[in-house]
């Protein structure tokens, strides 16, 4: 073993002694730095560092004890051996010594074999602490590091993944600052055309790991609600960006709703996440399993992203969980598990929001508080006209003029029909239209009404009337998917033309279908001749479109729709907080 | 009486052989150093401090043992014991002893220097 050359200081009041032993400690080959006494001793392990210190017991003017606790604080959290040097023979004497700090004693007579054997051994002991130390550094450093790095993190997926709209009232939800870095992810947005999307996920793993699969998702969800696409699009691409970017191995359980509170309507998906709750006002609750795999490990070919449509009234409340909330345990190692879920939920009349039970429930189960940062919850209360607040994330208005004279025609055909829907585009080429970026919602509500009127009463012939009972609403939806596979020679066509006005502009939206269409002519709402007591969801788009638009046309046999739609630079001007 | 060496010769070999060169200095460090120190247990010893006639008696014995005295280092642990327990007694007859001892040892390292 090579020779590890040491600064070892001696303090001894004894020239005679001093003298044998630094020609002692110098023969071993170390550096030997003399005192000659306590205070002496002190001084120069304060100005000198050794990393040995040998100390007589007694000496004048500071004896070795007091200036062993004085050079065991001055060494602080290094380790420096403080050998005493004795000819002390009472016990009491030496336990005094290595009370004041000695890790050792040395007797005199010197014996050159033991002072070798002693200062490798303190030497091996003191490399030894240094490396710990040096590793405690390192750990304490790279933990400092990681939970920069974390809010780091933590922050840029803020700006990507805002609240968007999970501040509504009628959303209740429960997640820890820092569950992105658990895999939970929770995201909600309003869709233009009224009602909202929200998207819980759980990825596999913890850490920055999970958490940069959910900045794309992120990003996906609010860029696609804000477009108005459905929430089957938006789990399509969800579940082939995540395809792409995760590992094998990883993937994300999650669960979508689509909520359209005009149509009390919800849309659910469901991909490995615990079952989603709907209690109906009543109290009774409906369970929605999961029916599909997780996110992110079909290929797109084999994603089945059909939601499941479920008929809502205000009063009914969506409860939706990661499974940290089922993953619970009690002191016994017990589970919360469904059955925990239940009990919370099983209280009729408790007069408690069902968010709230099961949250108290689970944080008064659990050993560890410390769990209920682990777990997400969400829960959506289902009104007549949810207030959502304004969303803060308008796109930026762009510096471009954009254009005003144009004209487009667009036609979806056959299977395409049940397979794409053409708002999103249509859309974005209207919003192109400067004056026509704050309008963005009355826009889509009417572009979505206008292709929802052909796709579904004109091309599929779908009766409005199946929607106003439950049984018949399941009917509609499974007929609808039906009938979307028998659509050969059928179309919808879009013509959009937008103009300059004084003031404003004027887009004319004109939707034609290859239905059969309807007769307009005797159509209370269209005709103008009132009756309208039993608002069915045919009226209700028709009133929609009335009072959006400034004049609405039916042309041929009722499959040509023409609409108008004036806007003035002068109007909107009180939500144009434009950041 | 102490029945040990006045010096122990393999001590000294092996202490000339730590200390080469120096070995002399050493000796004569030993020698003014020790005669210092005997003259202050005759100084506590007048003013009957037993305290100070111990740590004096105590520091003197290590070197002795170091150097390779080892019955003047009995008798110094003899006048320590007698410090501590404070009584000073015989404390006259004991550091006389000391110093016929230290004259003993002094001549024979004396003659160790010489040769």
């Amino acid at each position: 073993m090579s020779q590890n050359i040491l600064r070892i200081l001696i303090a001894d009041d004894s020239d005679t002694d001093r003298l044998i032993l630094q020609a002692l400690i110098k023969r071993l080959g170390h550096e030997v730095i003399e005192a000659v006494d306590g205070l002496d001793a002190v001084k120069k392990f304060g100005e000198d560092h050794p990393d040995i210190v040998l100390l007589d017991a007694l000496m004048p003017r500071m004896d070795g004890m007091e200036a062993a606790r004085h050079i065991k604080v001055l060494a602080g959290e290094r380790l420096v051996p403080v050998i005493f040097l004795t000819s002390l023979s009472e016990t009491e004497d030496l336990v005094r010594c290595l009370e004041a700090g000695g890790d050792d004693f040395l007797t005199k007579p010197y014996n050159r074999v033991i002072i070798e054997a002693k200062i490798n051994a303190f030497d091996r002991m003191r490399r030894m602490h240094d490396t710990l130390s040096q590793q405690h550094q390192e750990i304490s450093e790279r933990n400092r590091q990681l939970l920069e790095e974390q809010s780091i993190a933590r922050r840029v997926f803020d700006n990507v993944a805002h609240t968007g709209c999970l501040d509504s009232p009628n959303i209740h939800y429960h997640a820890s600052p820092l569950s992105v870095f658990n895999g939970d992810v929770l995201f909600a947005s309003p869709l233009p055309a009224g009602g909202m999307l929200i998207f819980l996920g759980d990825f596999t793993g913890h850490g920055l790991p999970a958490a940069i699969g959910a900045m794309p998702v992120a990003e996906i969800f609010y860029g696609m609600a804000r477009k108005g696409f459905s929430g089957a699009d938006v789990l399509r691409e969800i579940n082939q960006k995540l395809k792409l970017i995760l590992p094998t191995g990883m993937f994300c359980c999650g669960a979508l709703v689509e909520a359209d509170f005009k149509l009390g309507q919800l849309r659910v998906w469901n991909g490995g996440l615990p079952e989603a709750w709907v209690i109906r006002a009543d109290g009774d609750p409906v369970l929605l399993p999961s029916r599909h795999l997780p996110l992110g490990i079909l290929p797109p070919e084999q994603f089945e992203s059909v939601m499941e449509a479920l008929q809502v009234w205000p009063g009914d409340r969506l409860l939706m969980m990661t499974d940290g909330v089922l993953e619970a345990t009690n002191d016994h190692g017990e589970l919360f598990g469904l059955a925990g879920v239940r009990r919370c939920l099983d209280r009729p009349g408790s007069g408690r929001h069902p968010f709230d039970a099961v949250v108290e429930g689970v944080r008064q189960f659990s050993v560890k508080t410390a769990e209920s940062d682990d777990l997400t919850l969400v829960a959506l209360d289902i009104t007549d006209q949810p207030e959502v607040p304004a969303v803060q994330e308008q796109p930026p208005p762009s510096a471009l003029a954009g254009p005003t004279e144009w004209r487009c025609e667009y036609e979806i055909r056959e299977r395409t029909l049940g397979d794409f829907s053409p708002l999103p585009l249509l859309l974005h080429i209207c919003l192109e239209v400067p004056g026509l970026r704050t309008r963005g919602g009355e826009i889509y509500t009417l572009l979505s009404e206008l292709y929802n009127n052909a796709l579904e009463h004109g091309v599929l012939q779908l009766p409005s009337e199946w929607k106003h009972s439950a049984d018949g609403f399941g009917r509609y939806y499974s007929e609808r998917q039906a009938r979307l596979a028998r659509v050969d020679g059928h179309y919808i066509r879009f013509s959009l033309h937008h103009t300059r006005k004084p003031g404003g502009g004027r887009l004319r939206v004109v939707c034609e279908d290859s239905g059969t269409g309807f007769d307009f002519r005797n159509h209370p709402l269209v005709s103008g001749q009132g009756g309208g007591d039993s608002p069915r969801y045919a009226g209700r788009g028709l009133l929609l479109l009335k009072r959006l638009s400034n004049n609405i046309t039916f042309r041929g046999r009722g499959n040509h729709v023409e609409i108008v739609y004036d806007w003035n630079f002068s109007e909107h001007q009180g939500d144009g907080d434009d950041r | 009486m102490t029945d040990r060496q006045h010096l122990d010769e393999e001590a000294l070999a092996e202490l000339q052989d730590v200390m080469e060169d120096e070995f002399d200095v050493l000796i004569q460090t030993y020698i003014v150093d020790s005669r210092d120190r005997i003259a202050s247990l005759r100084t506590a010893l007048a003013a009957s401090d037993a305290d100070a006639f111990a740590r004096t008696a105590h520091s003197l014995k290590g070197s002795c043992i170091n150097i390779g005295a080892p019955r003047l280092g009995e008798l110094c642990l003899e006048a320590e014991e007698a410090g501590k327990a404070g009584d000073l007694g015989e404390g006259s007859e004991l550091v006389g002893a000391i110093e016929e001892e230290f004259a003993t040892v002094t001549g024979l390292l004396d003659r160790l220097l010489v040769r």
